[in-house]
């Protein structure tokens, strides 16, 4: 990126206040953007982030201060107004709809469509032009999470958009999925479109981006070039406190805990993806990490293992023993207990209090039934002790699950688990929406048990964790499971190529 | 031949006898496609039933009457929009409230109005064309709405698959937060489909009390909205499948009394079970995996949206 100086500034947002009942999501914040220039926005969940570039694409209404678009003040009312001056976002979630076509998709997020049939052959061209090939006539439901991905970043390519704004864009996708996404973007940022980029991954942002502002607590904290940054110093400046990696004892591998062969078994779940012979085994005190792009049988694999989703005999042993047949009840009192990665309505019960979560998974191994009556007294020491042991913030064990923050509620869950001295743990997205602190004793609670002999399961999609804590690796990628391999040794464009590579994107690149 | 009816005749009446859940069940397969379960379409067709009655010989004039039953409906509609869009009640729960309002107030409305004959609806007159031997007697002598209803099918059909307002329509029952997210008035966009579906209903109802029976009695619309409920499942939420699931279902149950006359070998209560058999089945393989995609139904149907953040 040449000429810095001469850059027009585009977006420039002065004090801008943003309260909601209770939290003030951003609290006097200023930055600009110039033309063409790529600039992250850093914070941890809950920082303020979302809210901010929610503002910028007239989703929400600022409280107070004042944005101007190119030299004009700029107040969308609503993301139309956003977009007919040519601000564009691409979403985390939920802008897409699965049971419609990607022409369909892509016109319902543009002003002025033009005529289906015409759209079709414009995605295409504009697509190919920028290396994300797609197929206008496809389901959005049929597609893997990098080509959702890909429709989204088209649907704003197609209006010549000055400023694209882009929400963790990264999370769904392999590595190789990745840098096809960096090249796209510094193709348009060389073609003067100015990117704003939302991400906690810093190794990313020190590789793509000119600039970074740093939010915490809804206050900007700092702003840095990426490039002359460490990513630990970043990192600190984002969460306020100097972090520790977790530490891992030095343990001896025992008898196998969990063996899985030869599981196949059919998704329950809408646009699921089914499991496909999938075979592996975890012995006790091994951590065996399970990646893999959303979607491509995670969730599916978490109810096969669970008991929710019943197999075929032989598919699946505890400690030598058949357990294919058993529901989560009896898989629990044999040993196996599992965490799923929605935490509300799957983990927990969202309306149901603290204590009472805890009895509906902790009953068969905790002994909080006698004679079918509830033994509260105990039930309340066993919750008590989950608040105790993983510093679960909350005003008391009578609350109800949906009051408290996603993290605090993720190590409920999470410890719930493992308070039950199970031999195999499954757990689904250990950290997903955690922010670094909790994460951290999320991830060191996991090792701990793994020390103390556990089996332990753990499917994510965050590379960095797996390659933190995990002793194997396997990847998922469309319902198989790759042969595990460990850990140590294996370089990011192997685990790439496990994951799937760039689901035939490599192609349309090469031809440029 | 069926034992002495006239084919002929047996199809035309068919046709008439239809035109009521027609009517109901395209409006509701609007409100469905926008996301929203409304149970309340029985309680909309005698709102509209008794309205269109009263305002007709109130008038005199069988159009005005129409008109005021396609009202009433639409009015009644507006409270379930209200309660379940602004106030985010609970939908089944209040379509069935709705169901059972609309029975009471139209039958406190009608009092007064028993044994009144209304003014009559005419048949379109056209022409020759009526005096074609069966053909004529099939498809060209019956009254407008008989017309209208299958045009509106066949315009809400083209809507829902060609506009933008359709696609607009469809991605707001699909997904409301990808709707809003994209700057979409999910909550104004479902009001208003409510209230098609609320005036659909109204139609289909002043169609019983106007020119199916003619007359108003108590509990006029004897379960037709919930026969429309029925096919708008049955259906599959496609269009052209509601006129075939009417015809074939919405028929038959109004055609009773000539089938036993017939002597039909099939008792007709097996008939008039079989449009909720169908849905049943058609349910149990919506919820089974992957058929819930399939079958064409709207992924957000019955959840209520509340913008957050």
């Amino acid at each position: 990126m040449t000429g810095e100086t001469t850059r027009p500034e585009l977006l420039a947002v002065s004090g801008v206040t943003k309260a909601y009942p209770g939290v003030v999501a951003n609290s006097d914040v200023s930055f600009s953007i110039k033309a063409g220039e790529v600039h992250a926005l850093l914070g941890e969940n809950g920082a303020g982030k979302s809210t901010l570039v929610k503002m910028i694409y007239g989703l929400v209404k600022p409280d107070s201060g004042s944005m101007r678009l190119s030299g004009a003040a700029y107040a969308p009312n609503e993301p139309r107004q956003a977009r007919a001056s040519g601000v564009a976002m691409v979403f985390q979630h939920f802008s897409l709809f699965e049971a419609l076509s990607v022409a369909e998709n892509v016109a319902l997020g543009m002003e002025n469509p033009p005529k289906l049939r015409d759209l079709a052959s414009r995605i295409r061209k504009v697509s190919e032009e920028y290396g994300l090939p797609l197929d206008p006539d496809r389901m959005v439901g049929d597609l893997s999470a990098g080509e959702r991905q890909r429709v989204e970043i088209i649907r704003c390519l197609l209006q010549d958009p000055k400023l694209l704004i882009m929400d963790e864009p990264t999370s769904v996708l392999t590595p190789q999925e990745v840098d096809i996404l960096f090249k796209t973007l510094r193709q348009l940022s060389a073609e003067g479109t100015a990117i704003l980029y939302i991400s906690h991954k810093l190794e990313e942002i020190r590789a793509l981006c000119d600039e970074a502002t740093i939010l915490r607590r809804g206050k900007v904290v700092a702003t840095c070039t990426p490039r002359d940054r460490s990513a630990r110093e970043m990192a600190e400046l984002m969460v306020g406190a100097t972090l520790t990696p977790p530490e891992r004892g030095t343990k001896a591998k025992g008898d196998v805990a969990l063996r899985v062969a030869g599981l196949s078994v059919a998704s329950p779940i809408p646009f699921g993806t089914s499991l496909k012979n999938i075979g592996f085994s975890v012995a006790k005190g091994e951590v065996l990490g399970i990646a893999g792009v959303a979607g491509n049988g995670q969730d599916e694999l978490l109810l096969a293992l669970s008991g929710e989703l019943r197999t075929a005999p032989g598919t699946l042993s505890i400690d030598g023993a058949d357990v294919s047949a058993l529901g989560p009840n009896d898989r629990r009192r044999a040993g196996l207990v599992a965490a799923p990665e929605e935490r509300l309505g799957h983990a927990a019960a969202p309306d149901m209090s603290l204590v009472e979560n805890a009895l509906l998974s902790g009953a068969t191994r905790q002994g909080l039934v006698k004679n079918g009556f509830i033994d509260w007294p105990a039930t309340r020491s066993f919750a008590e002790g989950i608040v105790k042991d993983f510093d679960v913030r909350t005003p008391g064990t009578h609350v109800a699950a949906r009051a408290l923050s996603g993290g605090n509620l993720q190590k409920f869950v999470v410890g719930r688990e493992l308070s039950q001295a199970p031999t195999v743990i499954v757990i689904n997205q250990p950290t997903w929406g955690v922010d670094a602190a909790a994460a951290a004793a999320i991830r060191q609670a996991i090792l701990d048990r793994a020390a103390t002999g556990a089996a332990v399961v753990v499917i994510s999609q965050d590379l960095d964790e797996l390659l933190e804590i995990a002793d194997n690796f396997a990847a998922l990628n469309e319902g198989r499971l790759t042969q595990p391999r460990p850990v140590a040794g294996l370089t990011i464009d192997e685990i790439g190529l496990m994951m799937g590579g760039a689901h035939g994107m490599e192609v349309a690149h090469h031809a440029h | 031949m069926l034992g002495g009816i006239n084919p002929a005749i047996l199809i035309a009446s068919l046709m008439v006898a239809s035109v009521p859940i027609i009517l109901a069940a395209i409006g509701e397969l609007v409100v469905e496609k926008a996301g929203v379960l409304n149970l309340g379409v029985e309680g909309m067709m005698i709102m509209g039933a008794i309205c269109g009655f009263v305002t007709a010989v109130a008038t005199g004039n069988p159009y005005l009457g129409f008109l005021g039953g396609a009202v009433g409906g639409a009015l009644l509609s507006l409270i379930f929009g209200v309660l379940t869009q602004y106030f985010l009640s609970n939908q089944v729960a209040t379509g069935l409230a709705l169901t059972l309002f609309g029975l009471g107030l139209s039958s406190m409305i009608g009092q007064g109005y028993n044994g009144i004959k209304p003014p009559p609806t005419g048949v379109v007159p056209l022409g020759p064309l009526s005096d074609i031997p069966a053909l004529g007697r099939i498809l060209f002598s019956h009254d407008w709405v008989v017309y209208a209803s299958i045009l509106i099918v066949a315009a809400v059909w083209a809507v829902l698959k060609y506009t933008r307002t359709g696609l607009i329509l469809r991605a707001v029952g699909e997904s409301h937060d990808a709707a809003h997210a994209l700057g979409y008035k999910v909550i104004r966009i479902r009001m208003l489909a409510i209230m098609f579906g609320g005036a659909m209903a109204g139609l289909g109802g002043a169609y019983i009390s106007l020119v199916r029976v003619p007359q108003w009695t108590d509990g006029i619309t004897a379960g037709a909205g919930w026969i429309a409920l029925a096919i708008v499942v049955f259906a599959s939420w496609r269009p052209w499948r509601i006129l075939l699931g009417a015809y074939l279902f919405g028929g038959i149950t109004v055609l009773q009394l000539n089938l036993q006359a017939a002597g039909a070998a099939i008792p007709v209560q097996y008939l008039s079970m079989s449009p909720y058999l169908i849905t049943i089945l058609v349910l149990v393989i919506m919820s089974s995996g992957k058929g819930r995609a399939s079958m064409n139904a709207p992924a957000a149907l019955g959840q209520n949206f509340h913008a957050s953040r």
